[in-house]
């Protein structure tokens, strides 16, 4: 889970990106009402059959999945070696877990070095509160499948494809290093092009909201960052033509029981849409969202490309229902984005001083 | 809709050249012909205006010729050249209500059975919400504003405050205040057009309230969806290519 614990850099790429951002400064978090058991979590029959006379429906039948949602847990996409392979934990390892967990994420921390100290400078004000807590199912990774929690190998890349990863690992570096040659070294997100917007969804630092509104033949996810709508139609109309490619993709639903199933191809290939550096030509996502309760909807997504994993993987996040207490806020983005021009005009000062330093490629700092 | 109240879900575009101007305007050039040709040019339009004029303190008026000036400048180099030269459209800036309305692009209106109503326009893939029942105020000025609705008979009626000032309402300068207050009218008109209405009021910038008005046509294309319009990438050259190092390359793959 790199994107949680970014460098200085990215973290101050953010603050200032999101300076605009007032659910940085929205009231604390409050606990989910109601815990989801751990059978509905794992997906047991019995629960889901509960489930189902409890989840409200929209006048027209559909299981009504429409509200403001929050995604925000501490529990890792990947399961640490830490927990001896154990999947769930009892409630005493859980506790242990969560305050593990807690610990190695909170900014509020003061041990350290002075410069781990100043790294932390921006604090957990700015933060969502509820990403410090795991999720109540006890799990000890959010990936679901394969059973050992962890992303499946990679299939080794051919030619093109490793020279890109190659060229971006410099831009990385560049980005790293306080030397970005041009807008193209840093991430989407920083470039304010897609945040967390593009599926599959994955907790972040703040503004893990997502607002649902659905309506006959659709179900609308408009996530916080950054104010693109995902429009899903449910009526069964075909894809987008194999040509049009999109930054979210192109998403189509449809219903399985009570559960809502939305299949997103077409995405493009410009480096960071794509979850890991996949392939867009073979590229798909398989979201899964099921009402368990009047505050709580499963998001689980499979992501499938056999030319990047070995084998689909797929990872389960229990969404918690904020509003009405809590609204979603405008997220503006590149409105305001002092980001780009800052680190750029650094770089062309440190070009001139003579104060450049040698780049070292880096892995993605973002993955979405 | 169940509820009893009018249906207006659905793919909904203004065929006026408002974005142009507002006001009656004459075909014209784009910023830049000599590189631009007949591609920057805008259609001629009738006003859109009640009464033809907008009502301008005579202080805004000047500013308002300002902006048309600087339309096509961008500096964001220093803070208060940031907002102050461009319209906001030609950084790919959130476009604000009520202009979102009548950009050339299309939007969808998402109505459920919830106390949301979700707007999806295509353009900058700009998005608003609008809350029906106890709403409370703004909590922060946003470049769509703060919308909450009520119906009154068959017309959706969205009250719109809590402005970002840096909107415009069109190419043509036309602009307001952070005491901007839009009150949106949407009334169904046939099953294929909405009448769209919108009084604009903002002390700091007229002389009184004035009202716009023209239909929304629904499209019809079959398989029509909403399609992206992210142009940040667009506006990146534009706004940071001085900050660009010489010689830098676009990598490969990466649009321009």
């Amino acid at each position: 889970m790199k994107h949680r614990f970014l460098t200085l850099l990215g973290i101050l790429a953010m603050a200032i990106a999101c300076s605009q951002s007032p659910a940085a400064a929205q009231a604390p978090a409050t606990p989910a009402q109601k815990p989801a058991s751990a059978k509905a979590a794992t997906g047991k029959a019995t629960s889901k059959a509960a489930a189902r006379t409890a989840v409200p429906r929209t006048p027209w039948g559909e299981p009504d999945l429409s509200g403001v949602w929050n995604d925000a847990t501490s529990t890792p996409l990947q399961r640490p070696s830490s927990v001896g392979g154990k999947d769930v934990l009892n409630d005493e390892e859980a506790e242990e877990f969560s305050k593990e967990l807690e610990h190695n994420l909170t900014r509020d921390r003061r041990d350290g070095s002075a410069a781990v100290d100043v790294n932390r400078a921006y604090n957990e004000h700015w933060m969502d509160a509820r990403r410090l807590k795991a999720t109540e199912d006890h799990r000890t990774s959010l990936i679901v499948d394969p059973p050992d929690g962890r992303i499946p190998a990679l299939v080794p890349l051919t030619g093109e494809r490793a020279d890109l990863k190659k060229a971006r690992s410099y831009a990385n570096g560049r980005f790293l290093a306080g030397l970005p040659d041009s807008v193209y070294d840093f991430s989407l997100p920083v470039r304010c092009i897609i945040r967390t917007d593009s599926p599959p969804y994955l907790p972040t630092i703040y503004n893990n909201d997502f607002q649902i509104v659905q309506s006959p033949g659709f179900v609308t996810i408009a996530p916080e960052m950054i104010h693109s709508a995902r429009i899903i139609p449910t009526d069964g109309r075909p894809h987008l033509p194999g040509d049009i490619h999109q930054w979210l993709g192109d998403s189509r639903g449809h219903w399985e029981g009570d559960t809502l199933v939305v299949e997103t191809t077409n995405f493009r290939a410009d480096e960071g849409v794509l979850f890991g550096g996949a392939n867009a030509a073979t590229y798909k996502i398989t979201e899964r969202f099921t009402r368990v309760d009047a505050t709580t909807l499963n998001y689980e997504f499979t992501v499938e490309d056999p030319t990047t994993w070995t084998r689909p993987w797929t990872a389960r996040i229990p969404w918690t229902k904020i509003d009405p207490a809590e609204q979603m806020y405008e997220y503006a983005c590149h409105e305001d984005n002092y980001d780009l021009v800052h680190f750029m005009s650094g770089a062309r000062q440190r070009e001139r001083e003579g104060k450049t330093i040698p780049i070292k490629p880096a892995d993605r700092i973002f993955d979405n | 809709m169940a509820d009893g109240h009018p249906d207006l879900n659905g793919i909904w575009q203004a065929f006026v050249s408002a974005d142009w101007d507002l006001q009656d305007h004459e075909a014209q050039s784009g910023p830049h012909p000599e590189i631009m040709g007949a591609y920057g040019a805008g259609p001629a339009g009738l006003s859109v205006v009640e009464g033809g004029a907008i009502p301008y303190q005579p202080w805004a008026l000047e500013k308002k010729k300002q902006n048309f000036k600087n339309r096509a400048v961008a500096d964001v180099s220093n803070d208060a050249k940031w907002h102050e030269l461009g319209d906001p459209e030609f950084k790919c800036y959130m476009p604000g209500v009520p202009r979102a309305t009548y950009m050339p692009f299309p939007f969808q209106i998402v109505q459920g059975s919830s106390n949301y109503v979700l707007i999806s326009y295509e353009y900058a893939s700009a998005t608003r919400i609008i809350r029906f029942g106890k709403v409370d105020d703004s909590p922060a000025p946003a470049w769509m504003g703060w919308s909450r609705g009520r119906w009154e008979g068959e017309t959706l009626v969205v009250d719109v405050t809590g402005f970002r000032e840096e909107t415009w309402f069109d190419r043509a300068g036309d602009f307001h205040s952070d005491q901007l207050h839009v009150v949106e009218r949407y009334t169904p008109a046939s099953p294929y057009h909405l009448m769209y209405e919108a009084t604009i009021e903002d002390p700091k910038v007229f002389t009184r309230p004035w009202k716009i008005s023209f239909p929304l046509y629904r499209r019809m294309e079959k398989n029509l969806q909403l399609l992206e319009f992210k142009c940040v990438p667009f506006t990146e050259e534009l706004l940071f290519e001085r900050f660009t190092k010489q010689g830098a390359k676009a990598p490969r793959g990466e649009i321009r």
